[in-house]
């Protein structure tokens, strides 16, 4: 049964013992998005290096466990990684790092940090920081 | 207690569930369906279901059109179904009872058609923290059309109308006050009496909406000198679809029509029109011909069963709710005390974890439906501090046994989650 294998172990840990919860140090880049239909939420920071890279990577929310567990993929994935790669990883991915099968409403869930993480790499807190996103090309 | 002589009839709801083909469904191969979602829409017996199949089947054509036979029997039932409504609510006459599309259409009729012709800048209409989506934002549209003020009479902690407060919004500059009868998230059942009497005196109009209130508790608008009521068919049994607008004749007879066509007009020229008497006048178009007849089968049906033996069927189910679920002692349950309310129950786990959509989802795995969200009222949710709520909702039809295995169910929720904490 679908609902089985939503709540398996994997997901469970991240909602229970998320991978970066809280704030960033230096923050260069962040985006909070919600669901209207639901009204989860999820706010990511980021630290962007000039090279693109992910120096830090942070996320805060309130939400169901599919929209917070992924969320908490997300970062783990992605902490390190660069804007290139972000860009490049789509909803598809997304669901499939998941790995429950979800029905086509708690994809909305699955995908919300997902299209949070997607607008922070484009949305520097303050104009003038974080080289990163903006000359990045793929 | 009360002896035996002159206690009210009671409702068997074993009997009651043999005339709702739908609950018998199994679902995931093996669990019966525990349907809890009413305030979202109700389940509908065979005798609606029959009526609908039968009016299809033998009496179907257009309404007050055709010259033949068959028109004049669909007529004759839609407007039977009509005088069912009137006295369902105890209107004075038919012709203050419009079908419309639901308690949607019904309260932006309203909104339109008197709040256009009636509303000025500067005026301002009361409303409450606990309405449904449905009452607040045709009334925001009012205000952005006409330069209305939109005032709300907050909701106290324990989830009722802070009364003073409505007292002191309550100004000679009010318009309309437009309250819901019964909360769809908390249940509370509104003083409506009170607060028509004190908006009439204040010079306000006042429109109830009764979505949740109709199909479970008994209402006169004449007793309680309503001026609107609002409601839907599919919360009542009756199909999707249908609802009704009751005004009050001088009310409605002093309104423009709102949607324009066929049906609504006396007579038409290339230059105007003139609109048709109530209720045809603000029944444009084809109306919902079979579900409005199918309505009329289901308050029928609520009238055999008895609405006050619903009534009281029901209370009995929400205080064993708010008693085997208080119980568990990690839920908060949201609004009054059962005493207070109609037949729901929305509440949170402690600190909403686990969140209300992975209730609900697991929930459905014991195939017990739920309905999980802000349920169209958002600003109510944020004045509890919660952006999501899980509901249970009842009707006639429902047993204490599926209220048990509800609490079993969100034991075994927690399962999932404490095993790891
Ligand atoms: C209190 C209340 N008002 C209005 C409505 C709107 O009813 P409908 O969607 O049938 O138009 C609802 C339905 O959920 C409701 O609960």
């Amino acid at each position: 049964m679908d609902e089985e294998q939503i709540y398996q172990e994997h997901v469970l840990d991240h909602y229970e013992d998320p991978y970066h919860r809280g704030r960033a140090r230096h923050c260069t880049h962040a985006h909070e998005d919600d669901n209207p239909l639901c009204g989860d939420t999820v706010s990511i920071e980021l630290n962007i290096d000039p090279q693109g890279r992910l120096r830090e990577a942070y996320f805060d929310g309130d939400g169901c466990c599919i929209s917070q567990a992924s969320a908490s993929m997300l970062i783990e994935k992605f902490d390190g990684r660069t804007v290139d790669e972000v860009r490049r990883f789509t909803a598809g991915d997304m669901l499939e790092l998941f790995g429950a099968k979800l029905t086509p409403n708690r994809q909305k869930c699955c995908l919300l940090p997902w299209r949070v993480l997607q607008s922070a790499v484009f949305s520097p807190v303050k104009p003038a920081e974080g080289a990163g996103g903006k000359e990045s090309n793929s | 207690m009360t002896d035996a002589t002159c206690s009210p009839p009671s409702l068997d709801p074993q009997t009651i569930r043999g005339d709702f083909p739908i609950l018998s469904k199994v679902l995931h191969g093996g669990v019966p369906l525990v349907y809890l979602d009413n305030a979202a829409t109700a389940q509908r017996p065979r005798q609606v279901i029959q009526a609908i199949v039968e009016t299809y089947e033998q009496h179907y054509a257009n309404v007050h059109r055709g010259i033949h036979w068959l028109s004049d029997q669909t007529t004759d039932l839609y407007e039977q179904s009509r005088e069912k409504v009137r006295a369902l609510v105890n209107a004075p006459t038919p012709a203050e009872i419009i079908f419309t599309h639901g308690a949607t259409s019904s309260i932006n009729l309203v909104a339109r058609s008197w709040g256009d012709a009636n509303v000025r800048r500067g005026d301002e209409i009361l409303l409450t923290e606990m309405e449904h989506h449905s009452n607040l934002v045709p009334w925001r549209q009012l205000a952005e059309r006409t330069g209305a003020i939109v005032r709300h009479v907050p909701v106290t902690e324990q989830g009722t109308l802070d009364i003073e407060a409505f007292n002191a919004l309550l100004s000679e500059k009010t318009r309309l006050v437009a309250v819901t009868a019964v909360s769809n998230v908390l249940g509370t059942i509104n003083p409506i009496g009170e607060i028509i009497a004190k908006a009439h005196q204040a010079g306000a109009c006042v429109l109830v909406d009764g979505a949740q209130s109709v199909p479970h508790l008994k209402i006169d608008v004449q007793a309680l000198n309503a001026d609107f009521l609002a409601f839907s068919g599919h919360k009542m049994m009756g199909p999707s679809g249908v609802g009704v607008l009751y005004g009050r004749r001088e009310l409605l007879e002093s309104m423009p029509p709102f949607l324009g066509g066929g049906s609504m007009i006396r007579r038409v020229t290339l230059d105007g029109f003139e609109p048709a008497d109530l209720p045809a006048k603000f029944e444009a178009g084809t109306p919902p011909i079979v579900s409005a007849i199918g309505l009329g089968a289901a308050i029928d049906y609520l009238n055999q069963v008895g609405l006050d033996a619903v009534t009281r069927h029901e209370q009995d189910l929400t205080r064993y709710a708010h008693e085997v679920l208080g119980e568990l002692g990690e839920l908060r349950i949201l609004g009054p005390a059962p005493e207070e309310k109609s037949a729901i129950v929305s509440f949170v786990f402690h600190g909403n974890r686990p969140h209300a959509h992975d209730v609900a989802q697991l929930l459905d795995r014991n195939g017990v439906a739920i309905r999980a969200g802000h349920h169209c009222a958002m600003p109510l949710h944020k004045r509890f501090g919660v952006n999501a709520t899980a509901r249970a909702s009842f009707y006639l039809y429902n047993t204490r046994q599926e209220i048990d295995l509800l609490a079993r169910s969100l034991q075994q929720v927690r399962q999932v989650f404490r095993r790891r904490t």
